[in-house]
């Protein structure tokens, strides 16, 4: 009789590669990729997703307690997606561990290593975690966050992170594993590295990101845009750009622009009691905004909401908006217009029938 | 307009306290743009640091920093004592709050308050206590009152009018702090009220602020009846500080001094209201909260434009003025746009 260890997974038309945006495989049935946070112990697994996900600020998060159970969580965004916190003292690998349970659909397994800390175990045990997935899960993007390097002098950070990928790299491929999938970001919950490294991890498990990209690149074209984000609002996660090269400056203008907004939108926004009367008189529902400075030459910065959960944000070219607001409109509608025929149902019931497909 | 007409107010404001309690840091972010982090590069302050910040109407700030060792404080107290403390308006004490010899931080402020009662008994005091940060959540409140209790007792002459207000300078405390001080400070608030609340009638707006712009300290706001309801009553030293570090974020991004990274204008336009940012003055900016319409929007903008001579007067003297309702006459005819605002009004 034939041996197949690979009986559990669904079958896979194409070898799973980096960046193909394939549509995370779910078996169980919750359609969710599931994000694990693992590392050593006090690496920052719970801060990074306090402070991503539930807006903590990051000077706050000293008072977090050790994180001794895994934490399941739930995002609801545009995506669902799950994030699992696993505190750093256990091995998963042990036989008492429910392997499959944890590691079955996961989407991306991200690793904290404490750059500030002796790194040396963290690997050690990083390569021994991709060495074991590596067999029943070979499908799994592997994500090292370099944290806490806000910490480092400029020359120290670049040479440790270096390190890292060295060591990293050279002891999977003395184990004969050589492509392996994975890729490494320099962060620190002290400012939007941490966001911008999330985005990469999450694009990756965007399967139409391709089209997202391509539908941008048109509405850069017509519009004059320098740099055009789609944001998911709550967690500033941009789940993709235009194709035209991105530096962390861009994104964290446009990110702290959304929360201008949302802070401003929060502060009026609340519900007024006698609202409902005059509903025909109000323009536009989804939220805009623009901002123009007062020194000449200076760029603009545009925000459109797009739907509930995502934020058009862009960087727009020098001339005056006023005199393109038209154009700019009409394109922003069309986008707008295309993306829904990308996600077609943004809502619940969309993820339920294509559940209900699968599974025929 | 001659020259003595330009006379500015020069309000003198004391900031002391204990070397280390964080006087400099918070002169820093407040008025030299500097973000909370960067404060770590400050060194001590030696003897006194004088600014000048000139602000709405004829306040002009001057403010002295003094340097907190008790080298400099024994010269204050003694030598230059009269030279320190004379002709004082406000005296910003800031306690910290991790301090471990808090009764002789005490010591020092009533010794000091003592000097000030001497020389300038008019003066007005307001306690921070700051880097509250540092504390926990929970144990905050109770710790505050102790300590606010304490100095209390401590403040002498000034018992009953000093103020206490806890602050860190990571996060909005800090403004609701000096926005308090700033509207003490403000000769003229009552006239610069009444020409907002005449304007905001006409525009009919639910909330005008108006704050200044390098600070982005509220000098004086006005709300309506249909804001009155608004759940977030701390909602000025809020947009202050949303203000403050989006003003350093574009300086950031665009590689201009965090000083004239000032924008021309903002607006933010959803379904339950709309809002935006003009400049009004040469030193202030009007934030405007309506309500969402375009027209109603378009006619604010136009009538804003307009009234901004009213206000540009303000800054120069308190000269007798003729009745606001003239310069929205004015673009009455021309634009045709206060009309419009009333219009709808009519309509809805």
């Amino acid at each position: 009789m034939e041996d197949l260890p690979n009986a559990e997974q669904p079958p896979q038309e194409f070898p799973p590669q980096y960046h193909t945006g394939r549509v995370p495989n779910s078996k169980a049935g919750d359609g969710k990729p599931r994000l694990l946070l693992m590392g050593q112990r006090r690496s920052g697994k719970s801060s990074i997703s306090s402070v991503v996900f539930h807006k903590l600020p990051p000077s706050e998060t000293l008072y977090l307690e050790t994180t001794y159970r895994i934490k399941k969580e739930s995002m609801h965004s545009f995506m669902d997606f799950q994030v699992w916190d696993l505190p750093g003292h256990l091995d998963y690998f042990d036989p008492a561990f429910d392997t499959d349970n944890i590691f079955d659909e996961i989407g991306a397994l991200i690793w904290v290593i404490d750059a500030q800390d002796e790194y040396l175990d963290a690997i050690q045990r990083l390569n021994m975690t991709i060495l074991n997935l590596q067999q029943s899960y070979p499908n799994i993007n592997i994500e090292v966050f370099v944290h806490k390097v806000d910490g480092l002098s400029d020359d120290f950070r670049g040479d440790t992170f270096r390190d890292i990928i060295q060591r990293v790299q050279d002891e999977l491929s003395d184990n004969g594993y050589e492509q392996a999938p994975i890729s490494f970001y320099q962060t620190s919950i002290y400012d939007h590295s941490i966001f911008e490294a999330f985005s990469k991890v999450i694009q990756k498990l965007i399967p139409q990101l391709p089209t997202l990209e391509a539908l941008l690149n048109n509405l850069c074209g017509a519009c004059n845009i320098e740099k055009a984000y789609l944001f998911d609002i709550m967690s500033k996660i941009y789940i993709a750009t235009d194709t035209s090269p991105t530096d962390i400056v861009t994104y964290e203008v446009c990110s702290d622009y959304i929360d201008v907004v949302i802070d401003v939108s929060e502060i009026y926004g609340w519900d007024r009691p006698d609202e409902a009367q005059d509903d025909a008189e109000t323009g536009n529902n989804d939220a805009e905004s623009l901002i123009t400075m007062e020194k000449k030459g200076s760029r603009y910065l545009y925000l459109r909401e797009i739907n509930k959960y995502l934020a058009l944000v862009c960087i727009m070219g020098q001339e005056h908006p006023a005199e393109k607001k038209a154009i700019i409109d009409y394109n922003v509608g069309v986008f707008q217009a295309g993306l829904k025929q990308v996600f077609p149902k943004s809502d619940r019931e969309a993820q339920v029938e294509i559940r209900a497909t699968g599974e025929q | 307009m001659n020259s003595t007409a330009k006379r500015q107010k020069q309000r003198k404001v004391l900031l002391m306290g204990k070397s280390g309690a964080g006087k400099s840091s918070m002169r820093s972010i407040v008025f030299s743009n500097y973000v909370a982090k960067d404060v770590r590069r400050l060194g001590a302050t030696i003897d006194v640091e004088h600014s000048n910040i000139k602000f709405m109407g004829n306040l002009m700030l001057n403010l002295w920093d003094c340097g907190g060792q008790d080298g400099f404080v024994e010269n204050y107290l003694t030598q230059s004592r009269n030279h320190v403390f004379g002709s004082v308006a406000v005296l910003i004490f800031v306690f910290d709050i991790e301090s471990r010899e808090f009764p002789a931080d005490v010591i020092s402020y009533s010794n000091i308050i003592r000097a000030l009662h001497e020389c300038s008994p008019g003066a007005k005091v307001f306690c921070l206590i700051h880097k509250m940060d540092l504390v926990q959540n929970r144990l905050r409140q109770a710790m505050f009152d102790e300590r606010a209790d304490y100095i209390r007792e401590a403040s002498e002459g000034f018992k009953d009018t000093v103020e206490f207000f806890a602050t860190s300078i990571w996060d909005q405390s800090l403004y609701k702090a000096w926005t308090k001080i700033i509207y003490y400070l403000i000769p003229n608030a009552g006239t610069i009220e009444a020409l907002l609340e005449q304007l905001a009638e006409v525009i009919d707006a639910r909330e005008l602020i108006l704050y200044e712009r390098t600070t982005c300290l509220t000098v004086a706001h006005v709300t309506r009846k249909t804001e009155e309801p608004n759940p977030f009553t701390d909602r000025f030293e809020r947009i202050s500080s949303i203000l403050k570090t989006h003003k350093q974020s574009m300086a950031r991004h665009t590689n201009i001094p965090a000083g004239s990274a000032n924008f021309a204008e903002m607006q933010i336009k959803t379904g339950r209201f709309m809002f935006f940012i003009t400049r009004l003055t040469e030193n202030t900016n009007l934030a405007v909260a309506i309500p969402p319409s375009e027209q109603v929007f378009n006619a604010a903008r136009v009538n804003i434009f307009q009234v901004r001579p009213k206000f540009a007067e303000l800054d120069i003297a308190s000269k007798p003025r003729p009745p606001i309702q003239q310069a929205f006459t004015g673009s009455a005819d021309t634009m045709d746009s206060g009309d419009k605002g009333k219009g709808r009004d009519l309509g809805a």
